[in-house]
């Protein structure tokens, strides 16, 4: 920890000149632009393969792509969203973030940090190669279930090695963030004085430490049953598939939270902000941030209620997931306590927080409906359960990340964005985002499955809507592209506190920030 | 509570925050033994129970009932064989020592070598279904073209629930003549 604090006098000079600043650079600012850079980049080429599957869907029949490609888009547009988008942008937000708002001078390990980001490209490099190699890219679907993931061609492999680098360098960005937490906060700033997004951000990483080593075990395992002669999932062998099923989804849930909580704590920091009040009930919002992050951990057979367990199972995995509701709900009810009677403004970063906790909500019910064992056995595997997660991943963590970015571009790069595009985003965005993922409901209810290229004539109208949606989405996005370039270019300076009601140590500094930032720590009283 | 501690007395060394994703490695792995003594004990999953025939010999045999068991046999893709049950089902009685065969034909011009795997059906009845001797219980090795009748003894323990009159044993046959696990 010291030396991360020694090294940064001997060259507080600012960046260093050139392109290999971005390659060596140890400075937290570097690394979360090139973090939040590399999530743009990779939310695009996603959305490519997204616009592909819904171009297929546009009409019954297979008209644009074969049924293995398409297989392989539904895969590749999981783990690139998840792993190389959601993750990464989050990663970046908290490099950027955390130490200014728990006055540390950098991120505790700044060498590792420069290595977490970095093998990243590698990682992803590998994964994308896969679609151009023979037998194509993996089609099993991202969760890999055995024996169908052990059936693709050459990129199995390829695949594996790529999610080992993965997660090799969220687990190292997590212990980078929880060291920094823990031992880097300005003195005075106790556990209970910490801003929500770093207290969101504290309980991810435990997660991320907790569960990604679960899943490089169990994708090793694949790996030595398809190559070395194990047979952990071969049945022949006296192995079980549907143990891999268990091993994946105890990652699997608290991954579908590590994906979500960083959104609370940037919702629970904007809306204040606008509604220009406290926080309200700060101390629930921790407690239920800990209570969802524990729950996470019983509840992963909740995705496999159709694959057979017992009654006693299937009610104790019922009621445990129904349970993680009520601290849900205790979070919606303290952001929409805090805008009650608030002062409100509506600029770009609270309509995406406001979008954010509406669309965020009709995911988290249409989970509760999922939750329940008897009727899941309708869902499972239908469209119904895409449009739950895509309601909770896209308005939920896309949103987020959006609204953090448009709240804190100003600090970053002193100059305000501008307002009126930024509105025509979110407006654009969050009425396609409604027309694409919507019509799922009903669609899945109806019984249509999902990871197949055709379906029944019946659900034709709705999925023709959804494509119209998800063309609108994806093309909706680069109006934010726009308006990032635009800021980046100039604009109206922004001021230190940048929103009237922004509180926290990172407002303290200038817009933007210096290089190095608290090389003394302040102290906080 | 956390609320009122100090930042300075909560460090955290980084061996310990390397350590935590090695274990958890581990435990990704312990998950496996976990996940085999829970189906052994509560019979999920459709894992059958082997007993000792002394043991089986101390079962009092239930004259009153009579329960179906029905037999099936599958292959696994690829597998090579002609493979099925001697006889489709029979009525035991619980409690009962019976004595069936699956017969396999190797279809092809070299020796291979397969295993059997069990599942039981429905699942809950999967615990009184105990085998005293089954060709599951090892692998099988055939010549080329070999026909093989292999046997199976059976008992189906009177403690069965009441409500379950027909249990159905399926095997899937598979090649591990590449892949020789014990």
């Amino acid at each position: 920890m010291n030396a991360a604090v020694a090294e940064t006098d001997h060259h507080d000079h600012g960046p260093a000149p050139g392109l290999m600043r971005w390659v060596t650079t140890t400075n937290h600012k570097d690394i979360g632009t090139l973090y939040l850079w590399f999530a743009l980049i990779m939310f695009f080429i996603g959305g490519a393969m997204a616009l592909v599957i819904r171009s297929e869907l546009f009409q019954p029949g297979l008209q644009i792509v074969d049924p293995q490609f398409f297989n392989s888009m539904t895969t590749m547009h999981a783990l690139v969203m998840i792993f190389g988008v959601v993750m990464p942008a989050f990663v970046g937000l908290a490099n950027w973030m955390l130490p200014m708002m728990v006055g540390a001078p950098d991120m505790a390990l700044p060498r590792m940090n420069n290595w977490s980001f970095w093998i990243l490209p590698f990682g992803f490099g590998m994964m994308l190669a896969t679609l151009f190699m023979p037998g194509g890219a993996p089609a099993s679907g991202w969760t890999l279930y055995p024996p169908l993931s052990l059936q693709g061609g050459m990129a199995f492999p390829f695949l594996i090695f790529s999610i080992h680098l993965l997660g090799i360098s969220s687990i190292m960005g997590a212990i980078n963030i929880v060291a920094t937490i823990q031992n880097l906060r300005a003195p005075g700033m106790t556990f209970m004085k910490m801003p929500l997004f770093v207290w969101t951000w504290f309980i991810t990483a435990y997660l991320l430490v907790a569960v990604m080593p679960v899943l490089a075990g169990a994708v090793t395992m694949l790996l030595t049953d398809k190559f070395f002669g194990t047979a952990f999932f071969t049945a022949g062998g006296g192995g079980d598939p549907v143990m891999y099923q268990h091993i994946f989804w105890f990652f699997g849930h608290p991954e579908v939270y590590i994906l979500i909580l960083p959104s609370f704590g940037v919702v629970s920091e904007i809306i204040p902000t606008f509604a220009r009040k406290r926080l309200f009930g700060y101390s629930s919002m921790v407690y239920a941030t800990a209570s969802i992050a524990f729950l996470s951990f019983i509840v992963w057979a909740h995705h496999m209620f159709t694959v057979g367990m017992p009654l006693s199972g299937a009610l104790f995995f019922m009621f445990a997931t129904m349970l993680i509701a009520i601290p849900t709900g205790v979070k919606v009810f303290n952001w929409v306590a805090t805008m009650w009677r608030g002062a409100m403004t509506f600029e770009t970063p609270m309509l995406f927080a406001i979008g954010f906790v509406v669309m965020f909500s009709i995911g988290g019910f249409s989970g509760v409906m999922l939750a329940l064992a008897p009727v899941d056995f309708q869902y499972h595997d239908t469209y119904f359960v895409v449009a739950h997660f895509h309601y909770v991943l896209v308005p939920g963590s896309i949103f987020a990340i959006m609204a953090a970015v448009y709240y804190w571009l100003p600090k970053w790069t002193g100059n305000m964005y501008d307002e009126k595009w930024g509105k025509i985003h979110f407006w654009v965005s969050t009425i396609f985002v409604n027309l694409l993922f919507f019509p799922m409901h009903f669609v899945g209810l109806a019984g249509m499955p999902r990871r197949i290229p055709d379906y029944a004539v019946q659900f034709a109208d709705f999925n023709a809507i959804a494509t119209i949606g998800a063309f609108g989405f994806g093309f909706a996005q680069l109006i934010f592209v726009y308006v990032v370039f635009k800021c980046l270019r100039g604009g109206e300076k922004a001021t230190d506190q940048v929103w009237e009601g922004a509180h926290g140590l990172e407002w303290t500094l200038s817009s933007p920030p210096p290089y190095h930032t608290f090389t003394d720590q302040p102290i906080i009283k | 509570m956390i609320g009122g501690m100090n930042l300075q007395s909560g460090k955290i060394t980084l061996p310990v925050l390397f350590l935590v994703p090695l274990l958890m490695f581990g435990f990704g792995y312990l998950m496996v033994p976990i996940y085999n003594v829970l189906c052994d004990i509560t019979g999920l999953n459709g894992k059958t129970g082997a007993i000792s025939i002394s043991e089986a010999s101390q079962l009092t045999m239930d004259e009153e009932r009579l329960v179906k068991v029905e037999f099936t046999g599958s292959l696994n893709m690829y597998a090579p064989w002609q493979f099925r049950p001697e006889v489709t089902s029979m009525m035991v009685h619980p409690g009962k020592q019976y004595s069936t065969s699956y017969v396999a034909t190797n279809k092809l011009e070299k020796p291979l070598i397969g295993q059997a795997v069990p599942s039981v059906s429905p699942g809950r009845a999967a615990r009184y279904f105990n085998k005293t001797e089954c060709f599951c219980f090892v692998q099988q090795s055939f010549e080329a073209k070999e026909t093989l009748d292999m046997p199976l003894v059976f008992i189906v323990d009177p403690e069965l629930p009441k409500d379950v009159d027909t249990i159905t044993l399926s095997y899937t046959f598979f090649d591990v003549t590449d892949k020789q696990i014990n």
